[in-house]
């Protein structure tokens, strides 16, 4: 079975080894986390980040595509400070977990189910960003008995990607994206992330994420890249990419908002950036369930919960309350 | 047998019979859960060329990847691996599974596949033209590989839309004449599809093969 009857191996942060540029670069609030783990699935090793006292009542914590579980050092600590143990994973080829040979979207989806299968049976209030946020949308349909409540965070389907391109518009952009992807393909196995200073990474990462400080990218490098003898890489896997194709529809993720069988919040901020899903207010609400509600953030963009981490822990913890 | 590279994985291409002067050269992809011939078969004798076959990712002698991550478009990728090996005015013939990655790809690589012969077998329905209730794949890591279990869970529930599949098949169709010759008698919807577009031919194993062996020049 996956994810089970597989010795978790738990490492204290404090057995392991920085360097010294990491331990000169530090953020207001930010914690590391008090645990770390592996979950195998099938041979494959998710590592798995925790914050808060062991013995508190498990809190799933979702991290968006590109992301990566300590993206949250800010914003986990303030769930944890509350009495949570907030449990975080890389996704597969993400962050400190293993990069595969294969990834797909019921892949990533299989993977949450096995950190919750790690963590606890019993039902567990989810909170998930982006594309974790679509993900866990699908585990409230595969295992619902396992959710008690939902916090998404710019992850639902957007009404305006419900918009399906067709004919021939479609062809022909399917076309591109499948050169593109097998020309990115067939140099898979050669690829490394380009190597740069820690200031270097932290500049690249802006161009994705242009509303965050770049103090914080730059501690986000220290926890997200390694140090090579030619400079930092980021870890994550260099065969992911954006884009892509398959045979999809946005209108069946939307389909299934009106199915969420827990308390559902969401979470957006409504300035647009492009890891956005560019929902406007009202959009959305017409697909949620009935005990559902959406909250927005004037001033914050697709990253509220960095941008905004006190004001977000707040809301997540009277919701849960 | 060849060893060629698919992303990460090391895909196994097996020569079935050797290359001919100015034939065309005919591929073979199997059905899901299966591999590839061990000799040349007899069905595929009327074929004048040189005759390949693959194994597919956690399938044969190619590699079983960790935690699966299936999908007929990751697969494309296998074809087009071989492809890059055995050159252009490649034919595909696929059965069951292989028929899907063989419309798929005779569309993403329309400039390289000049048609595909698509045949009865194992996985060719896949999951139905829409998504049903999920599940999460579950599989008895202990089983006996190849091959992986993984594949045969998630390749078996792939969602094939008739829309999707018609794209594929227009893009075949635009850079190629009657690229496809249908011989399977099932027909899932994505498949059903497949056969109402212009440059689909309903006909059989025999008339496929000789029709695509065909080289240029005897046109």
């Amino acid at each position: 079975m996956v994810g089970a009857g597989v010795p978790a191996e738990t490492l204290r942060l404090s057995a392991m080894t920085q360097t010294a540029e990491q331990d000169q670069v530090t953020f207001p609030g930010a914690r590391a986390p008090d645990r770390q783990h592996w979950v195998d699935v099938g041979g494959l090793r998710l590592r798995v980040h925790e914050w808060g006292d062991e013995a508190g009542r498990p809190l799933m914590l979702a991290h968006g595509g590109f992301d990566f579980a300590r993206t949250y050092d800010v914003f986990a600590p303030l769930l944890a400070d509350a009495g949570w143990r907030v449990v975080s994973w890389d996704h597969r080829g993400h962050g400190d977990s293993e990069h595969a040979e294969l990834y797909s979207w019921d892949a990533d989806v299989r993977d949450a189910l096995a950190v919750f299968d790690a963590t606890t049976y019993e039902p567990v209030p989810v909170v998930a960003h982006s594309k974790g946020g679509n993900m866990l949308l699908q585990l409230c349909e595969i295992a619902p008995h396992r959710l008690w409540r939902f916090v998404n965070i710019d992850g639902m389907p957007s009404p305006m990607r419900h918009m399906e391109i067709m004919g021939h518009e479609r062809t022909r952009m399917m076309e591109m994206a499948m050169r593109d992807w097998l020309t990115h393909r067939r140099k898979i196995a050669d690829l490394t992330r380009k190597p740069g200073t820690l200031d270097e990474l932290a500049k690249r990462r802006g161009r994705m994420n242009p509303r965050l400080s770049h103090e914080w990218l730059r501690y986000l490098v220290t926890v997200g890249a390694r140090q090579d003898e030619d400079g930092w890489r980021w870890k994550i896997d260099p065969a992911l990419r954006f884009g892509g194709f398959g045979p999809w529809r946005h209108s069946w993720s939307l389909g299934t908002l009106q199915a969420v069988p827990v308390p559902l919040l969401g979470i957006l901020g409504l300035q647009h950036e492009e890891m956005g899903w560019g929902t406007e207010p009202g959009q959305l609400e017409p697909f949620l369930p009935p005990d559902a509600r959406v909250e927005y953030f004037e001033d914050a963009g697709h990253f509220v919960h960095i941008e905004k981490p006190r004001e977000v822990a707040d809301l997540i913890l009277d919701f849960l309350s | 047998m060849i060893s060629l590279l698919s992303g990460r994985v090391t895909l196994a291409l097996h020569e079935l019979r050797g290359a001919t002067n100015g034939a065309r050269p005919l591929l073979h992809l199997h059905g899901l859960g299966l591999q590839s011939p061990a000799s040349m078969p007899k069905e595929l004798e009327a074929w004048t060329g040189p005759v390949y076959a693959i194994d597919f990712t956690g399938h044969g002698s190619s590699t079983i990847p960790r935690g699966g991550g299936y999908t007929p478009e990751t697969l494309i990728g296998d074809v087009d691996a071989a492809i890059e090996h055995i050159g252009s005015d490649v034919t595909l013939i696929g059965r069951g599974l292989g028929a899907y990655v063989a419309l798929l790809t005779a569309g993403a690589r329309a400039d390289a596949v000049k048609g595909a012969i698509l045949c009865d077998g194992p996985g060719i329905g896949g999951g139905g033209p829409v998504p049903g209730t999920p599940t999460v794949v579950r599989v008895d890591e202990h089983a006996p590989v190849p091959p992986d279990p993984y594949a045969l869970a998630e390749l078996s529930k792939d969602v094939r839309p008739a829309d999707y599949a018609v794209d594929f098949a227009r893009l075949a169709a635009n850079a190629n004449r009657n690229p496809f010759a249908i011989v399977a008698r099932a027909r899932p919807p994505w498949l059903e599809a497949v056969a109402d577009e212009v440059g689909a031919v309903p006909t059989t194993l025999a008339d496929a093969l000789r029709t695509f062996s065909r080289s240029p020049g005897d046109h």
